[in-house]
């Protein structure tokens, strides 16, 4: 076992950090990281909880001075929600995975809100946080982080439950075994096992929520517009003033941002959680990261996680001496309670269906019902169309692609930097377009639906490609399998799971997007397609909730059911069939 | 008795005692039974092979003794000595169950920590176990960069290091390459000899005949489905123990002779070595060509047509597990019986090991449809409806009015090579249909 990478110096301990030894040239480095990360951390959390009147007093502009400042706040936004995401996720999807009840309630709870638009939500909870701390910036801050929140909790909730629910069956005896307490188990077994997958979806998430700091930041409320300093806020303002060069400036920043805390953040996490993949072999090659590699050479990183090993410590040690828990005796469920447990979430169900019932049916008609539908079937029908030819371009790109490793080495990080940019930002220039050519806004605003979600399909399908074996691709040249049958038979087959999974992917984002794809304003200009996703859209401007409702309501379910009948089955049919293994 | 055996010379102390263990796989009441009113007492300082072939619910007893399941019916007592107030065990998995994020100390240390030792002593008693299994070194390593016998003796260093009165082994080397198991096993009998380890007995779950005489001092033997003690044999041959001498070899035969033998034996081929009658027998997932194979191998020389059973296994490196279904396999099919500890090739199966494909599928045909109900049953309901096809969901279902959903699945997927290989019938993976043999 030798592996052929000179293998990296191991953590210092914690007695060897404090040993006094000239600081080196990476202590130094790693230092001036971390501060400035901390100076900028502060600087950018003093504005979050000024009066909010401060914001009439400064009110965002167009300087591109002023861009790094927005830039800072945006960001500082986003790690909020991404903190708030992950110990949501920490919380309830444990709670999901130790109790049968409380799963019973979460997870399909977990599994519609994956669903529903989260755009739509807007309206209802930045009434909801303004009145927690009235007159305070903080209040619109906490509804733009709740929203991005929103983009990211549920799936990486459902990311962990499942890992939870996955654990390898030995490692729990050994845990039960050796009668581990429950929060020592969680660290040394749940939370290290689905740490991979968890990183994995935050970083996915985390691009998502770009996509929702853009519609967040500028919140309009009845006849009152609160703009938090942002880049989305800015940009807002750029659309305005139909100002060409500051939207130039904060797409630049974006891409920079999102560059920054890719290398500064993601990757050292990404190469870090590589240790906890659940594989005993030493095999594939592990991810890398400069800024990982930098920090492990530093006595300073180590420092950071003092307090929060210190902290979990205390809170051992406070457990009681010895957790005994002699046999998981199945517990015979009581009867009654059991009956008791099921009538009260059938009554929930009931009194929350016939609550929606009669709030939707007092304030809308049976009218309104069929509009919301006939809609959602005109965006249903947007998106598989957009599905489809998106398929039809990104395929073979993708396959192409994916059979040239050095290639794929390089398009695939591109690939995935485009899946997080937010595509709303490029909506402008589309208006423009139609404008200027009198297109047809019902067929013309369609493509930037799937704009920003179309790289899913690359990327996964690079992936599928790339995975597809030699000994395979050999054998199809050996003999002289070509042209549509070599399509038919190998490379189809081949990245089938792949292509569902991004496809399903950017199936769900478009519908999501749809909502501020189909209305589209440039200045003065103002485009609307038919569909639902404008319906909404025009619900919320013009303040009927009672339609925003019906509209999320509606396309949650049109998306439930798209999932359910047509990606799942074909997911199935691929893991079943075409699995490569 | 050799000098170093411990069994011998001390008073006979018991630490563990089973009483009536009674388990099944499912919810309750109902499932399906595992484990049939077994009794068991464990002494003091002695090793205790269980043997049996999987399903045989050994490893359920294990989990039992080990306190990680909690039995339908009956008790399992620890029992307090003057010397051993409160007997703890700790277990060695097959699979090794290490965690990989941990190093090797780390995963050491992780049954001290749950016992809240001093961080201290928990290193200094560590490394003590990890030096006496033969780590020291690998301290700082991460179970991934270990082979697997070392990974094994990190297994077994946790086990050790919380100072269990009782050692539980669920089949400790299956996972390793011969060679590796050997050393390992040297080395834990050389430990357990010499008196090394802290424990006061061990307790093995294996299915390798040689490898519970050669370690046990006693070795009970279940049956399957359900699990129940069959015999009790007790190893008196001194350590350390020779493979090749004599009375070795014939307490192994003895072994694999009883293990062939039914409890209930009235005739000598019947239909029920397997268990359930009629459709309703459990049919092992054993292929056509290892059948083929075995067939050739006893019917060449040196066997010539009887081959003992112990033979078979080293020559061929096969494990109860493997060579008792094909045997059985090959009974039910009438090409070959068992007698004691060997298996006869019948007639058929003699003209069979010198047959041509085509002949060789049509020899096998007949015999399936003669002797396996389900195949018979499947085939006859293809021959009279008028589409020749039929549902697998149907014949699943009534498999599983019978025994558990994955025995059914097993058993029908058995059927279905077989009556592939024998073209009898076929099976659409797509439709999930049977039919006669129609290629397209």
């Amino acid at each position: 076992m030798s592996p052929d990478k000179k293998p990296l110096p191991i953590l210092p301990s914690f007695s060897r950090m404090l040993r006094l030894t000239r600081p080196s040239r990476e202590d130094a480095m790693g230092f001036v990281i971390l501060a400035g990360l901390a100076l900028l951390v502060f600087r950018a959390g003093e504005g979050m909880v000024e009066p909010l009147s401060s914001l009439h007093l400064e009110p965002v502009t167009l300087d591109p001075a002023h861009l790094p400042y927005y830039a800072l706040r945006t960001v500082l936004r986003m790690f909020a929600a991404l903190l708030a995401s992950t110990l949501f996720t920490l919380i309830v999807s444990t709670l999901a995975a130790r109790s049968r009840r409380a799963g019973q309630i979460v997870v399909p709870a977990l599994d519609i809100l994956q669903s529903v638009p989260i755009l739509g939500f807007l309206t209802f909870t930045v009434t909801f946080f303004m009145n927690l701390f009235p007159g305070n910036v903080l209040g619109a801050e906490l509804a733009s982080i709740f929203a991005i929140f929103t983009s990211q909790a549920w799936n990486m909730a459902f990311s962990f439950y499942q890992s939870l629910r996955n654990l390898p069956g030995d490692l729990e005896e050994v845990c039960e075994g050796f009668e581990l307490s429950p929060l020592r188990r969680f660290l040394r077994l749940d939370l290290p096992y689905a740490t991979p997958a968890l990183v994995w979806n935050a970083m996915m998430s985390m691009s998502g929520g770009w996509f929702f700091v853009v519609a967040s930041e500028a919140i309009t409320l009845g006849n009152t517009t609160v703009t938090l300093p942002g880049i989305g806020s800015y940009l807002a303002l750029a659309i305005a003033h139909q100002d060409f060069g500051a939207v130039g400036w904060a797409v630049g920043m974006m891409a920079l941002v999102i560059v920054a805390y890719d290398q500064l953040f993601f990757r050292p996490i990404v190469a870090w959680a590589d240790r906890f993949r659940f594989e005993q072999t030493a095999g594939t090659e592990a991810p890398q990261s400069w800024v990982y590699n930098l920090l492990r050479r530093t006595r300073v990183l180590p420092l950071l996680f003092v307090p929060l090993g210190a902290m979990l410590g205390l809170l051992l040690a406070l457990e009681p001496r010895r957790f005994r828990r002699r046999a998981a005796e199945p517990r015979p469920a009581n009867a009654v309670t059991e009956r008791i447990w099921q009538a009260s979430i059938w009554a929930g169900v009931v009194a929350a269906l016939g609550w929606i019932g009669h709030y939707v049916l007092t304030s809308l008609g049976l009218h309104d019902i069929l509009l919301a539908f006939g809609y959602a079937a005109i965006t249903l029908v947007r998106v598989v169309v957009l599905i489809v030819l998106a398929s039809a371009v990104w395929v073979p790109l993708g396959v192409t692609i994916g059979l040239r490793p050095r290639l794929a080495e390089r398009v695939q990080p591109v690939a995935q930097f485009l899946a997080a940019f937010p595509a709303n930002v490029l909506f402008p220039f589309a208006v423009m377009g139609i404008v200027r050519f009198g297109l047809l806004p019902d067929i013309w605003l369609s493509p930037l639906m799937i704009l920003g979600t179309q790289w899913y399909i690359l990327f996964n399908v690079i992936a599928g490609a790339s995975s597809i074996p030699n000994d395979l691709r050999e054998a199809a040249s050996m003999f002289c399998v070509r042209g549509w049958q070599w399509w038919r038979q190998v490379a189809l087959p081949g990245i089938f799971p792949y292509y569902i999974t991004g496809a399903l992917t950017a199936s769900g984002g478009s519908w999501n997007a749809s909502i501020v794809a189909e209305v589209v304003t440039w200045g003065s200009h103002r485009l609307e397609a038919h569909g639902l996703g404008a319906y909404i859209a025009d619900a919320t401007t013009a303040g009927h909730y009672p339609q925003v409702a019906l509209g999320i309501a509606v396309m949650s379910l049109f998306v439930l059911g798209f999932n359910r009948m047509v990606w799942r089955p074909l997911y199935a049919f691929g893991e079943r069939r075409l699995r490569l293994s | 008795m050799a000098t170093i055996a411990p069994a011998a010379s001390l008073p006979v102390i018991p630490l563990i005692k089973v009483k009536g263990l009674n388990h099944y796989y499912g919810p309750p009441p109902g499932g399906h039974l595992v484990l049939e009113n077994v009794d068991l007492t464990l002494y003091q300082n002695e090793v205790v092979g269980l043997l049996g072939r999987s399903g045989s619910g050994k490893s359920t007893l294990l989990r039992s003794i080990a306190g990680l399941i909690h039995p339908r019916h009956g008790t399992v007592e620890r029992v307090a000595g003057p010397d051993c107030p409160d007997p703890s065990v700790a277990m060695v998995f097959q699979t090794f169950a290490l965690f990989p994020w941990l190093t090797v100390q780390e995963n050491v240390e992780l049954g001290l920590e749950a016992q809240k030792v001093p961080p201290e002593e928990r290193r200094a008693r560590a490394l003590a176990a990890i030096d006496l299994i033969g780590l020291d070194g690998f301290e700082n390593a991460y179970p991934k960069e270990l082979s697997g016998g070392m990974r094994q003796r990190v297994g077994l260093a946790r086990a050790l290091v919380v100072n269990p009165s009782l050692l539980l082994m669920d089949e400790p080397f299956s996972a390793l390459d011969v060679l590796t198991a050997e050393t390992l096993r040297t080395d834990l009998l050389d430990l357990w000899s010499e008196g090394r380890m802290p424990i006061r007995s061990i307790l093995i779950v294996t299915h390798n005949i040689e490898e519970a005489v050669q370690m046990c001092d006693r070795i009970l033997v279940f049956s399957s489905n359900p699990g129940r003690v069959v015999a009790e044999i007790r190893v008196d041959i001194p350590r350390p123990r020779d493979r090749l001498d004599p009375p070795f070899r014939a307490l192994v035969d003895d072994i694999y002779a009883r293990m062939t033998a039914r409890p209930d034996q009235v005739q000598p081929t019947r239909d029920g070595v397997f268990p359930g009658t009629g459709i309703a027998m459990v049919l092992p997932r054993v292929s056509t060509n290892t059948l083929a194979g075995l067939i050739e191998e006893v019917d060449g020389t040196p066997f010539n047509g009887k081959a003992g059973m112990a033979e078979l296994a080293a020559t061929l490196n096969f494990e109860v597990d493997d060579l008792f279904p094909m045997a059985e396999t090959l009974q039910l099919l009438r090409f070959a019986e068992l007698r004691g500890a060997d298996l006869l090739l019948t007639p058929s199966a003699r003209r069979y090991a010198q047959a041509g494909v085509d002949q060789r599928k049509a020899m096998f045909g007949e015999a399936l449809l003669a002797h396996v109900p389900l195949a018979g049953h499947i085939r006859r309901i293809l021959d009279e409806r008028a589409s020749h096809k039929a549902p697998a969901r149907r014949f699943r279902d009534e498999l599983e009015d019978h025994m558990s959903e994955d025995f059914a699945d097993e058993t029908l997927r058995t059927v279905t090579n077989w009556g592939r290989y024998a073209e009898i019938f076929t099976y659409h993976e797509d439709d999930d249909q049977f039919s006669l043999d129609d290629p397209q």
